[in-house]
């Protein structure tokens, strides 16, 4: 096993700061879903467990999970959005294959990370870079027997036997659709295609179906990204609404089975182009999108219902999606914490999906009290005017008109000592 | 130490001695020892025997060891005690509680184990329970502190070591050694490592893992060359235009900052963050490089102009003939952002 770079090139750390800078541009940093493996009876190292581990956090409360560089920053492209576009005044490099494979074992060895994110500009074509991102991972896998968790993206341009092959390294695969509306693809990122995007995608839900599969005589299709596929949009780079992202988002986990949607609120760049707006997209915005997605995904909620909690297309960004819902529809509530069932009850505000696990629990013991509902959720400032206990109605208060405001007035609060 | 049935003393080998507690806690509910009954106590740490300095192969802890019944009574051996009925998490929940360092653990477990036999079967549901939620409560501290022991130990390799040696040092809240070594064994199962807290140490060497005693952080105090490229790939990768310090703290609390190779940039990088943005945002639209004229590419000049590059002058400048080494060298020279606030 190689865990040591000799004599650590000056070289390398300058490559390193440029290609690290320009990768910081993809949301994901996530190391979890991959399938249990341990290095137990192996040559090299690497576990993973299931959950993902953040092992630092960026001055931006970012996760830093992955050592996620790019092999190259020069690009062919010029989408309008990127760092990186040809048209760009930033500095490029190129890691060799084998200092990439260096880092991520030095790092690995000392519980830096949990992996490798590599992505790249588009060299020479699609193929000749796919297969360069391919053959790091190979080599990681097939010569240092490395087992810790590899995200490789994808290029849709590239050929399918290289996805192929990228699929039995990798753990994640992925790729950006980048904006929900084509017609902004087009504008913004000239050489990129919105149907071979989703084409893609298509492609690799296929593959890891199929990876799934027993043949009939019993024996297992090689693995194919067992963590699944995941992507970003750019929020704000456009006009695209909150309703448009959401809806983006919900066809591709239907269609392409996703495992993420990542939302990146567009952030200043250097050396930016003349036609994005400059401004940084409020960091809110983003955050409520994630919230909603969340619902989406795990409350049962329809991207209809997202939106109608706000106005005109967009989340409201002063209250949390699922509470901005529950004050539009509040003839739904309130909802008694010890009849109601599961459904009912993550539509409560205030209460996560564990939070309903442990009501049902325990109301099964005794009936719950006001008090119980605070140990179980922690809090029940948000929950209160909506849900009745054994020694609790809100009465007239779910239907008093300065509620929004008082529930606006409790999250300041919140927020402040929270 | 022997004590008699009437005032049950227990004495357990280690602070996170599960097996010892389990033992002990059969025993004393065939004898019917009620909880308030029981005084529970770790075995001050000289006197510690086979608690931490032993062999430990696999999963199978010493401390099944516990031969030396605290309790005036057939020993164990003569008189297997039936493991009682419990629900199914309840193994799981004793085994991450005992970890934490609330001295009051230990009973509030029996006591729980005890409910659990006298009626009270579903307990372990009612969240809302003093006791239950005193455990839950514990044992999220505990999971909290397991994650963050994976997630933050830094390991060095030690200089001029044949086979190469990684140590780390590291200071949980809660007794979570042994908790944590089997994830950093099967992670490394290939490399040699060491891991000193200040209540023991673990030490792998790709066969065995072996418990050892207590160290101080001057045992890791040599810098690992390593660590100034993850500074640099922590500096690069953090977006100045997104700065969210309290998200951050949140999830790295500063007690953790210490022992971080990084976290000596984060006073800089944040205090820097601001002019940095503001330097992207003001700055003017520059002329595109060559090579993306030279390919017809010109984003700031208009979007229609952006056809498929030919390819030609740019991939000249992929292969090398227009990214010297004197490029990359000045490339370091001026783009690095710290460079620039720095100034």
């Amino acid at each position: 096993m190689s865990t040591t770079v000799p004599s650590l090139p000056v070289r390398l750390q300058g490559k390193l700061a440029i290609l690290a800078d320009a990768a910081k541009y993809d949301a994901s940093c996530s190391s979890s879903a991959a399938e249990r493996r341990d290095s137990v009876d192996g040559r090299g190292m690497g576990s993973t467990e299931g959950s993902g581990i953040c092992h630092s956090y960026a001055p931006d409360g970012r996760c830093i999970s992955l050592l996620k560089v790019l092999l190259t920053n020069f690009c062919t492209y010029d989408c309008l959005y990127c760092v990186n576009r040809s048209s760009s005044n930033v500095q490029r490099a190129r890691f060799s294959i084998d200092e990439v494979v260096e880092l991520t074992l030095s790092f690995y060895a000392r519980n830096y990370i949990e992996g490798l994110f590599l992505s790249s500009g588009i060299i020479r074509d699609a193929d000749y870079t796919m297969e360069q991102i391919v053959e790091v991972a190979r080599r990681l896998r097939e010569v240092h027997d490395f087992r810790g968790y590899i995200h490789l993206k994808t290029i849709p341009e590239a050929d399918g036997e290289l996805l192929a092959r990228a699929g039995r390294y990798a753990d994640r695969l992925s790729i950006n659709v980048e904006l929900a509306r084509a017609s902004s693809l087009a504008h913004l990122a000239p050489q990129k295609d919105a149907d071979g995007i989703q084409r893609s995608m298509a492609d690799i839900r296929r593959a890891r179906e199929a990876s799934r599969d027993r043949s009939h005589a019993g024996s297992r299709a090689p693995r194919f990204a067992s963590a699944g596929q995941s992507t970003q949009m750019i929020v704000g780079a456009d006009a695209a609404d909150d309703g448009e992202l959401l809806s983006c988002s919900q066809s591709m986990y239907e269609q392409h089975d996703l495992k993420r949607v990542y939302y990146s609120a567009f952030s200043p760049i250097p050396d930016a182009p003349g036609a994005l707006p400059l401004k940084p997209v409020d960091a809110m915005r983003e955050h409520r999108l994630y919230q909603a997605d969340w619902l989406m995904r795990f409350y049962g909620f329809e991207v209809d219902e997202i939106v109608a909690g706000g106005e005109n297309g967009m989340l409201d960004s002063a209250l949390d999606p699922k509470l901005a819902w529950a004050l539009k529809h509040r003839d739904r509530f309130p909802v008694d914490v010890n009849t109601a069932d599961r459904e009912l009850l993550l539509r409560v505000p205030g209460l996560g999906s564990r939070g309903v696990d442990r009501v049902i629990a325990s109301r099964g013991v005794s009936p719950l009290r006001l008090d119980d509902l605070k140990r179980i959720a922690g809090s029940v400032a948000r929950m209160k005017p909506f849900v009745i206990a054994r020694d609790w109605n809100p009465g007239a208060r779910l239907d008093a008109v300065g509620l929004r405001a008082q529930l606006l007035g409790k999250r300041a609060q919140l927020d402040l000592f929270g | 130490m022997r004590r008699p049935l009437h005032e049950p003393l227990v004495e357990l080998d280690h602070p996170a001695d599960v097996s010892g507690w389990r033992q002990s806690a059969r025993r004393l509910l065939i004898e019917g020892v009620p909880p308030e009954a029981v005084t529970w106590s770790v075995r001050a740490r000289g006197e510690r025997v086979a608690g931490t300095d032993g062999l430990v192969s696999g999963g199978a802890g010493t401390a099944d060891l516990f031969g030396a019944a605290p309790i005036e009574s057939e020993p164990a051996t003569l008189c297997p005690v039936p493991a009682p009925r419990v629900p199914k998490a309840f193994g799981g929940l004793c085994e991450r509680v005992v970890c934490h360092r609330d001295p009051q653990r230990f009973a509030v477990l029996y006591r729980v184990l005890w409910r659990l036999q006298q009626g009270e079967p579903r307990l372990l549901d009612n969240a809302a329970d003093d006791d239950v939620f005193a455990l839950h409560r514990w044992d999220r501290a505990v999971a909290r502190d397991r994650h963050k022991m994976h997630a933050f130990v830094r390991f060095r390799a030690t200089p001029g070591v044949v086979p190469e040696h990684f140590s780390a040092w590291f200071e949980p809240d809660h007794h979570i050694l042994r908790l944590t070594s089997g994830f950093f064994r099967r992670r490394f199962a290939s490399m040699h490592f060491s891991i000193y807290t200040p209540e023991a140490s673990v030490h792998w060497d790709t066969e065995q893992l072996r418990f050892g005693p207590a160290a101080t952080r001057a045992v890791v105090d040599r810098p690992d060359a390593m660590e100034a490229l993850w500074r640099e790939y922590y500096a690069s990768i953090f977006n100045p235009a997104r700065l969210k310090l309290d998200a951050m703290r949140a999830e790295m609390p500063v007690k953790y900052w210490k022992n971080l190779p990084e976290a000596p940039l984060i006073a800089a990088l944040s205090r820097e963050a601001g002019r940095r943005t503001e330097h992207m945002v003001e700055a003017a639209a520059t002329e595109a490089p060559r090579f993306a004229r030279a390919a017809g590419l010109s984003g700031r000049a208009g979007l229609q102009g952006a056809d498929a590059p030919a390819g030609g002058a740019f991939q000249g400048e992929v292969e090398g003939a227009g990214f010297s080494e004197a490029d990359r060298h000045a490339a370091l020279k001026n783009r690095r952002p710290r460079a620039d606030v720095s100034s």
